[in-house]
């Protein structure tokens, strides 16, 4: 949009040759990104419109007519409690503040180290990193469950919370890129002053480094409450699922009750879509930037 | 003695060197050991596993060394190989999407009205997570649900119409573009962030100059940002291949719409063929890193002489002057903190 302010001199002069043309395009365009929003919400809004039928009425009318009431209520209750949703969220919270804890936390004091010192096997280390990161998640997982299975990490919230803290990879990357621009000169006056590499780290460093701990938050907090893969393969019993799988509850026999199921994919759905309209500028600059950047 | 060399390792523990040793041993043990246990253990474990015919559940004596067989099986079943067909399409998918993400980054870009809005709506499907996906499009594309309906309000016939999920034909391209809706507004969001970070003086030249949009979009965004596009057109081949997502909620690779991470899991977990899904695998991570090596090299004999690499240069000159400096700097204070002794 900044832009918007050169467009103005340029454009006025021409004004009176302001032809059909000027005008199609202008509508052309309005048109394109209209039917792109369109497409991105219709699928949404035809399961909140549903989420509000009775199950009678959902049986009667057709997908496209509107409910008559937009105040009942009673498939979200229903969906809320049948999926143990509530306990759900408190999981999914848990597991998203350890890891981003933990991940913040060891990710930081690596990029540190690695970083500002150099010994024999800091180049191994990055690229032992970078290699890591280009394997897929899905596939290591055929071997990973034999040694979670061995930790015996299976069906225990602590065990997950440590395995997906130890494929995070991607944000020790973004730790690492980030710190090639804050300026050595900080730390050696430090020194001078007598300070510990421990003060250094947590007094100069850890502040300086709060826009890549914000990025590395977002890009690994929409993963990490969207996870579901290995969520399903590691948390069985249905107290320590989380939000993302407690949706499975819906797969079988409640398959065809879309009435219901769109009511809880609407209650998953409400969390992001509040953090997103809270913190819409921080999570399009952490993407923007973990993608320049990784 | 034991004294003495008590005395002598607490010297050298409160000397900058022996800390440099202590902070490093301590703030990178923790974050290798993880990355030991979760990724390159289980990678060793994966390559010899695919030598074997194994159960998970299979005691190690009971293991079955079967040599190549399982590489061989990797190929000439036609449910792996064939998987690793439909990859295809999620290729395309990717490609296409690319393309829509450059044009409306390109669109969103100049001065629109509700362009935030139009962006925010875009981009939230990214924020969903698979599963809800997966309910959210089972709905939509039923037969005789959403989007039959809205083609009947264009004036299709539901007789003529496939089913979307179950036609062989058609089932592929319904779930790819359900990948293309989750993942646009990201990529788009991205490109708009590349597009931003251009000079604004150049369009100000440009349309000084007399210069069209398309030609502004051709001459001057295209070539600033065509690393970002470069990178992404890789890392969707790289994606298409483990295109696991959509498929396993919305039809759990029935009707031919299972993807080579599909069959795997499949192979794995229920089957428990594990020797074969390590080898599966072994190869997809083969294909992924000659991606990568391939995208390493393009890099360096393409994009050599960009200015981009110019900078990245001089900032790596800078920085080994800068280290440089502080180990220069180091010895004097260690050598200063000996003299004081």
């Amino acid at each position: 949009m900044a832009r918007g302010k050169t467009d103005v001199p340029s454009i006025a002069p021409i004004k009176e040759k302001r032809s059909l043309g000027y005008y199609v395009r202008g509508f052309l365009k309005y048109f394109v990104l209209v039917f792109f929003s369109l497409c991105a919400v219709v699928p949404l809004i035809s399961c909140v419109t549903t989420a509000f039928k009775t199950a009678d009425e959902y049986k009667a009318t057709s997908v496209m007519t509107l409910p008559k009431s937009f105040l009942n209520f009673s498939n979200f209750v229903k969906a809320f409690t049948t999926a143990n949703m509530g306990r759900a969220f408190i999981n999914s919270v848990i597991v998203m503040i350890c890891v981003l804890l933990v991940s913040v936390v060891i990710g930081t004091q690596l990029a540190y180290v690695l970083n500002r010192f150099k010994f024999p096997g800091n180049g191994f280390i990055r690229t032992l990193f970078l290699v890591a990161s280009l394997l897929p998640a899905v596939a290591m997982q055929v071997t990973v469950y034999n040694i979670m299975g061995d930790l015996n990490f299976i069906d225990h919230l602590y065990g997950y919370i440590i395995m997906s803290c130890g494929t995070d990879v991607i944000s020790i990357y973004i730790f690492i890129q980030f710190m090639e621009n804050i300026s050595v000169s900080l730390d050696e006056s430090a020194i001078v002053d007598g300070a510990s590499y421990w003060t250094i780290y947590w007094k100069i460093i850890l502040p300086l480094l709060k826009p890549a701990i914000v990025t590395a938050c977002i890009l690994k907090g929409v993963v990490i409450y969207n996870e579901y893969y290995a969520a399903n393969l590691y948390l069985i019993s249905p107290e320590i699922k989380t939000m993302a799988i407690s949706l499975y509850k819906f797969v079988g026999p409640m398959g065809s009750q879309y009435n219901l199921i769109c009511a809880g994919v609407i209650i998953s759905i409400i969390p992001a879509l509040v953090v997103f309209i809270c913190c819409q500028k921080q999570i399009y600059s952490g993407i923007t930037q973990g993608a320049v950047k990784g | 003695m034991a004294n003495k060399k008590q005395s002598g390792f607490g010297k050298w523990a409160s000397s900058r060197k022996g800390q440099q040793v202590i902070i490093c041993a301590a703030f990178a043990i923790i974050p290798l050991l993880l990355l030991l246990v979760f990724t390159y253990i289980p990678f060793g474990e994966m390559v010899k596993f695919s030598f074997y015919k194994m159960k998970y559940t299979t005691p190690v004596e009971k293991r079955e060394f079967v040599g190549l067989k399982n590489y061989i099986d990797v190929f000439t079943r036609s449910d792996c190989f064939g998987a690793l067909k439909l990859s295809l399409y999620y290729i395309v998918g990717a490609l296409v999407q690319l393309v829509l993400a450059l044009f409306l980054a390109t669109l969103l870009s100049f001065r629109v009205k509700g362009g935030n809005l139009f962006k925010g709506l875009i981009f939230f499907p990214y924020l969903i997570s698979g599963i809800a996906v997966g309910f959210i499009f089972k709905f939509f594309f039923t037969r005789g649900f959403v989007f039959d309906s809205i083609l009947q309000l264009c004036g299709f016939n539901l007789d003529n119409l496939p089913y979307w999920l179950k036609d062989q034909s058609i089932n592929n391209w319904t779930l790819v573009s359900t990948s293309v809706w989750r993942y646009l507004g990201q990529m788009m969001v991205l490109f708009i962030g590349a597009i931003m970070s251009v000079d604004a003086e150049l369009y100000e030249a440009a349309e000084l100059d007399g210069a069209n949009k398309f030609q502004q979009f051709r001459y001057i965004i295209l070539p600033s940002i065509k690393t970002i596009v470069t990178l992404n057109v890789i890392l969707a081949i790289t994606g298409s291949l483990s295109a696991f997502e959509q498929p396993f909620v919305i039809t759990t690779g029935a009707n031919g719409t299972g993807t080579y991470f599909i069959i795997m899991n499949k192979i794995a977990h229920t089957s428990q063929k594990v020797g074969l899904a390590s080898a599966m695998a072994v190869v997809l991570l083969l294909i992924i890193l000659i991606c990568a090596g391939l995208q390493k090299l393009f890099f360096e004999y393409i994009f050599k002489d960009s200015s981009a690499d110019d900078e990245s240069y001089k900032a790596k000159k800078l920085r080994k002057k800068q280290e440089k400096d502080t180990r220069k700097y180091m010895k004097q204070m260690t050598a200063s903190a000996k003299g004081g002794k």
